[in-house]
């Protein structure tokens, strides 16, 4: 994945460094050099990056002081996750965990428990590197990202977000202050799977499944894609399969066979195309599963 | 840029290039040369240090993004002559064998032993998985923080706390 | 203070250890925690090809750098005759390229500056314009009709063979093979794998330009050796180098061999007249030091009607990378592998190895292993395994009724080795009572009976370490024994000195244990010093499992000298004749008379205050130990693992390790190293990979793709013993560090093969990952 990296580097190319106390400085410097700028949250993908010297910007924007930016909220339907929120918070955080407890279950695979003390889920999501966790959760809970720049505020679905890998429908002198999660009405239940060859390995494959319940029925599903492609995957085709549809071995296998058909990974050290291709359809099986057990447990 | 930070419980202060990673000042410029440099991509955690008493790669960490902050490394583990609950678990039980892992996986069980004072060996094992030892296979490192969790305990319960200064060390 | 101090120390007592202090507080001493007064910082410039002609280096944009002292090219070393380097296998190796480059990664032009952040800054500015040639990744690919010549530099050599070897009787056993009822044949791939070593290689050195003095910091596993391989490079007088092993954050086998880093900082250091440091990062580490492994091996095994084995045969094509330098005794080409008969008896073996040249890094070190033993290891316990399956037998019973009995040692095997002891069943059966082997294949059946995917491997292995004894084994020449010098100070503490060099093994409270028992010293007063070539006697160093096993004898035969020396100080002041004196641990006393004593301290002070008359002075000696043989640790190693049908991957439930290395000097150690070489073992069988495109580029060359295995996957171990003491070794002790890096692989992937046996799948090669088993269940229909 890294590739050769033989005597390349051990220490970043040299830059400038700002940590804005206040947003409406940070945008400021964006608006002026947002074109040579990297804006830092944790830093736990970015710094990587810059010790290799893969990533040489001009100028380091660290947002790390920015204040109000590390909190879980819960407004008007929504879960609101600041651009400081880390992982480890989101694994411990009881808003998410009663409202979307498929987020604490992807927090707690990603990386390793160190990173996850510093790494941010926005952060995460506009590395928008298609082997990150969050962005096939971001796409199976339909959520929206809120950017600012000092033109003022736009909000972008996930699935408008991601274009290709490790690009996104940011601009240069913007900045995502938060992501909003629509917390389902009714029953509701998710999962991640993810399969890793150890602790700290990106994901050979991952799928969020999402599913809203009215009775037996689904009424929305989310099927989100991890390292299948050149970005996250929306499983669209399978999601609609879903809607309307009770779920039995028949509908779920149908869904799982549209999400792996959906897929679109390489060949890799991690193992074939077609091996990813059918551990989607493995775990979009499972993953319904488990997600029909919790919005059944969540009624009772 | 100028750098003020707490290590180990004292103000120390540096004048660093925005680039400098946190693990090399505090090798280079506060020759604290416990916190060790293992691999290049966040994956080792040998430069594990307490980051306002939670553990972090130091490795992946600029020292200017740490201004103003508290941070402690193997060497703020012993008070005083005394070794620390965690450090007396890895003598006893055999924790360490080359030692290059040892300062990181310490702090991640002091860490942990703060969070959680009693924690299974499924958690211990989770909680040290950013962590990698190549020598002792994780059994007696898993003993070593379980060892240092009774200690604590002990201590907890004990009318005075001297027991913790027991064992441990040459 | 611990219960640790009051406790003697002797044999058999799992004392604390003595170097733990100083690493529980970070103050260890590892290489890149030296800083010297005006020391410069050095990084290397790599190919970034596996297979190019160099037509220019372009240094000048490099060399006006900020903080730049030097920039080093291979021409600049070929004006002092340091652009190549030997082996430790009669082969040469570039130090800095100046023809050509053979694998990615490796040395082309080195930059010394103030900082290390300039020394990378620098580096980035050098131009190489490189024709880019085909590379060679495999055996194969060397072999083939028209393949490139790799080392066209090296006169004589017309193609990539590097060298042929056999071992055993061919005609004898193409007879067995005639009348065998059964042949079963494996053919399998050890793959490469790095022995990664948490801390990476590096060194500092420091040339004194008014003495010409050069004082070498460096992680070396075999300071003394390495000292003498630099004065035949650099031609500077051997008294004039000094080596010093600090620290060492583990090793492996990767910290045996001289690297180019080494020499280039030890010529720039010479030039500027400045101490010059290089730390390796982990790539470079992964992409151009010592690999291991990388054999191809075919293994045929003839059984007869009874399920007896009656010969093995074996082919085996190694690649070498660019340059042949295993590091192993210098007679055998293919190491200590034609051990590959294993724990059988079988009457008769033939064994062929060829060796190639490849684009790849060379190396070819024991990563915790006796120089090839766990290759072979690994294809015997494999194919006693697929033998076992195929003939329908149990795993167990099949090894049961081939073992060498206890009664037929010493052993000869059909390749010559003398096996000194062992006792295969017993360890075998300590293993299954563990593991409730028979419980436990009802178990599988019962579980298989649902759908499950499960399975029990076993491995029995048996090792060959200690090298040497002298006559056979040796490096460059240079004879493989070991040392110790023991010196007792007046009031009774002794300082021990001693060839080898621990790299986290223990050896300042396992040696300090040798002396407490056969000196009476306690081992908290006796001071354990290795790794600086200007204070201890000359050794081999420690790898290959020798440390006990020599050195550890050398410290036994050491004590004893002295303790010879004690009797008779003794029977000077107790006014006894030598013959009177009865010795128990810690003092002589007068036969019949135990009030009438001398403790060993009272004995070290009379050395040197009241002598007998006419004897020299001082409680001091050395001993140069040359073991009369190999010891052959040995043991059983017992796995049941679980596979997920869907994902493919392998859940290991249960590992049952049960070794027999002999007397057990600090059992605590023991099972840590067993515990390590468990875990590497896992790593190895599940993990680790370095491998390559069909360009020669590296895969596995960072932590993210060269994978180690964390707390979280290692499984929890279920350790067992027994004791068979090495009738040859003064304390019965054979040494424990590579066991279970040997052992256990076999044991793992034979698990994963009885799980996946009823689908008829008979192989996976290492590693063993989930896209591999997923692929092997797929093709036979197998799904979720």
């Amino acid at each position: 994945m890294w590739g050769f990296l033989g005597g390349q580097a051990m220490f970043p190319a040299a830059f400038d460094y700002l940590a804005p106390t206040t947003l409406g400085e940070a945008l400021d410097i964006l608006a002026e050099r947002g074109d040579d700028a990297k804006v830092m949250a944790g830093g736990q993908s970015l710094i990587p990056l810059l010790k290799l010297r893969f990533a040489q910007p001009a100028l380091v924007l660290d947002i790390g002081r920015l204040p109000k930016l590390n909190v879980v909220s819960r407004h008007d339907g929504r879960l609101i996750i600041g651009a400081l929120v880390r992982h480890v918070d989101v694994e411990r955080d009881r808003t998410l965990a009663d409202n979307a407890p498929i987020m604490a279950e992807a927090a707690h695979w990603i990386a390793d428990p160190l990173v996850r003390n510093r790494g941010t889920l926005v952060g995460s999501v506009c590395h928008a590197d298609p082997a990150g966790d969050w962005g096939a959760v971001m796409l199976a809970l339909n959520a929206e990202l809120v950017a600012k720049s000092k033109a003022g505020e736009r909000v972008i679905a996930a699935a408008e977000f991601f274009k290709d890998p490790f690009t996104t429908a940011l601009k240069p002198n913007e900045i995502v202050t938060e992501i909003r999660i629509p917390i389902p009405p009714g029953q509701a239940g998710g999962a991640y799977n993810k399969l890793e060859r150890k602790v700290g390995d990106f994901a050979t494959v991952a799928v969020a499944v999402q599913v809203e319940m009215n009775g037996r029925k689904v009424t929305r599903a989310g099927i989100g894609l991890t390292s299948v492609g050149p970005t996250n995957i929306k499983a669209t085709e399978a999601e609609k399969a879903l809607a309307g549809q009770e779920l039995t071995d028949e509908t779920i296998r149908e869904a799982a066979r549209l999400a792996a058909s959906a897929a679109d990974p390489k060949d890799d050290i991690r193992g074939s195309a077609a091996y990813k291709k059918d551990v989607v359809r493995v775990f979009v099986q499972r993953g319904l599963h488990t997600a029909l057990g919790r919005a059944q447990e969540k009624r009772t | 840029m100028k750098v003020t930070m707490r290590v180990n419980g004292g103000e120390r202060t540096g004048d660093v290039e925005p680039r400098v990673l946190l693990a090399d000042f505090l090798r280079t410029n506060l020759a604290l040369t416990g916190t060790h440099i293992g691999c290049d991509t966040t994956s080792c955690g040998a430069c594990t240090v307490l980051l306002d008493g939670e553990p972090v790669k130091s490795c992946t960490l600029l020292a200017v993004q740490v201004d103003g902050r508290d941070i402690t490394t193997v060497e703020g583990l012993a008070q005083g002559g005394a070794l620390s609950p965690v450090q007396v678990g890895f003598h006893e039980e055999h924790g360490l064998q080359c030692g290059f892992c040892t300062p990181g996986m310490m702090l991640v069980g002091t860490a942990l032993l703060e969070q959680n004072p009693d924690p299974t060996e499924e958690q211990i094992r989770w909680a040290i998985s950013g962590n990698i030892c190549r020598c002792t296979g994780y059994m007696n490192i898993v003993k070593a923080i379980q060892h240092a969790a009774n200690v604590k305990q002990a201590a907890a319960s004990a009318p005075s706390p001297a027991a913790v200064a027991a064992g441990g060390g040459e | 203070m611990s219960a640790t101090m009051h406790m003697h120390g002797g044999i058999g007592e799992s004392i604390k250890r003595k170097e733990d202090a100083r690493f529980l507080r970070g103050k260890g001493n590892y290489i890149d925690d030296l800083t010297l007064p005006s020391m410069l910082h050095m990084a290397i410039l790599r190919s970034p090809h596996a297979h190019a002609r160099i037509k220019s280096v372009d240094t000048s944009a490099a060399g006006s750098m900020p903080g730049v002292i030097a920039v080093v090219t291979g021409e600049l070393m070929a004006q002092h005759k340091l652009a190549w380097m030997p082996t430790l296998s009669y082969d040469t190796q570039a130090v800095l390229a100046t023809d050509k480059v053979r694998f990615q990664g490796q040395e082309v032009a080195a930059v010394i500056a103030e900082t290390k952040y300039q020394a990378e800054d620098a580096r980035d500015a050098i131009v190489v314009d490189y024709e880019i040639l085909p590379a060679v990744t495999s055996p194969e690919g060397a072999k083939a009709a028209g393949a490139p010549l790799i080392r066209d530099e090296k006169e004589g050599q017309k193609d990539n063979h590097i060298y042929h070897w056999e071992s055993g009787d061919k005609a004898k056993t193409q007879a067995a093979f005639a009348n065998a009822a059964k042949v079963v044949r494996l053919h399998t791939f050890y793959p490469r794998c790095h022995p990664a070593p948490l801390e990476t290689c590096g060194c500092v050195a420091d040339v004194n330009p008014a003495t010409g003095k050069a004082t070498i910091y460096m992680t070396s596993q075999a300071p003394h050796a390495i000292r003498t391989v630099f004065a035949l490079v650099t031609g500077l007088p051997e008294q004039n180098i000094r080596v010093i092993s600090p620290d060492i954050g583990g090793g492996f086998g990767n910290k045996v061999p001289v690297y180019p880093g080494y020499v280039v900082a030890t010529a720039a250091s010479l030039l500027i007249g400045r101490p010059v440091k290089w730390i390796e990062d982990r790539s470079e580490n992964l992409i151009s030091t010592g690999f291991a492994r990388d054999y191809h091996m075919t293994g045929d095994l003839a059984v007869d009607a009874n399920g007896k084995m009656t010969a093995l045969r074996v082919h085996l094509d190694s690649d070498n990378g660019a340059f042949f330098s295993d590091a192993q005794p210098s007679k055998f080409k293919a190491g200590l592998f034609h051990i590959v008969t294993g724990s059988y008896d079988i009457p008769t073996a033939h064994i062929t190895a060829d060796g190639y040249y490849t684009n790849k890094a060379p190396g070819g070190v024991a990563y915790r292993c006796s120089f090839r033993v766990t290759e072979a290891s690994y294809l015997i316990e494999r194919l006693v395994t697929n033998a076992a399956l195929e003939l329908g037998l149990d795993q167990a019973e099949f090894r049961m009724n081939n073992f060498v009995k206890p009664e037929q040692f010493p052993y000869t095997s059909a390749t010559g080795w003398i096996y000194d002891s062992g006792d295969y069943p017993k360890a075998m059966n300590v293993a299954l009572e563990k593991l409730g082997y028979d419980e436990l294949r009802k178990d599988v059946e019962a579980r298989r009976k649902k759908g499950e995917v499960t399975g029990i491997g076993i491995a029995s292995f048996t090792e060959v370490v200690g090298a040497g004894h002298g006559a056979d084994f040796d490096i460059l020449g240079l004879r493989m024994f070991d040392s110790a010098e023991l010196r007792v100070h007046p009031t009774g503490k002794a300082l021990l000195r001693m060839g080898t060099k621990s790299q986290g093994q223990g050896h300042e409270t396992t040696f300090a244990q040798i002396v407490a028992e056969e000196l009476g010293i306690p081992a908290s007063d006796v001071a354990v010093e290795e790794g600086d070539t200007d204070t201890a006697p000359y050794g081999l160093g420690t790898y290959a499992s020798r440390s006990t096993p020599v050195a550890g004898a050398a410290t036994a035969m050491v004590s004893r000298k002295l303790r010879d020396k004690a009797r008779m100080i003794a029977a000077h002041l107790l006014e006894a004749a030598d013959e009177d004196l009865e010795w128990e641990r810690g003092k002589f006393y007068v036969k019949g008379s135990p009030d009438r004593a001398k403790t060993i301290q009272e004995i070290a002070f009379a050395a040197y205050t009241n002598l007998p008359e006419g004897m020299e002075a001082g409680l001091e000696g050395v001993h140069y130990y040359d073991p009369p043989n190999m010891t052959y640790p040995f043991g059983t190693y017992a796995v049941v693992v679980d596979v997920d049908k869907g994902t493919g991957q392998v859940k290991v439930r249960r590992m049952v390790a049960v070794d027999d290395c002999g007397v057990r000097i600090n059992p605590m150690i023991v099972e840590g190293q067993i515990h390590g070489g468990l875990t590497e073992g896992f790593g190895i069988a599940f993990m680790e990979l370095i491998t390559f495109d069909s360009e020669g580029n590296c895969i596995g060359s960072n932590f993210m793709d060269y994978l180690l295995p964390t707390a979280w996957e290692t499984p929890k171990f279920e350790i067992g013993e027994t004791v068979t003491p090495s009738p040859h070794h003064p304390l019965g002790a054979k040494g424990v560090g590579e066991s279970a890096t040997v052992g256990s692989p076999a044991a793992y992937v034979n698990a994963v093969i009885d799980a996946l046996s009823p689908y008829g799948i008979t192989n996976i090669d290492m590693p063993v990952t989930s896209d591999k088993v997923w692929a092997a269940l797929r093709s036979k229909g197998v799904t979720e």
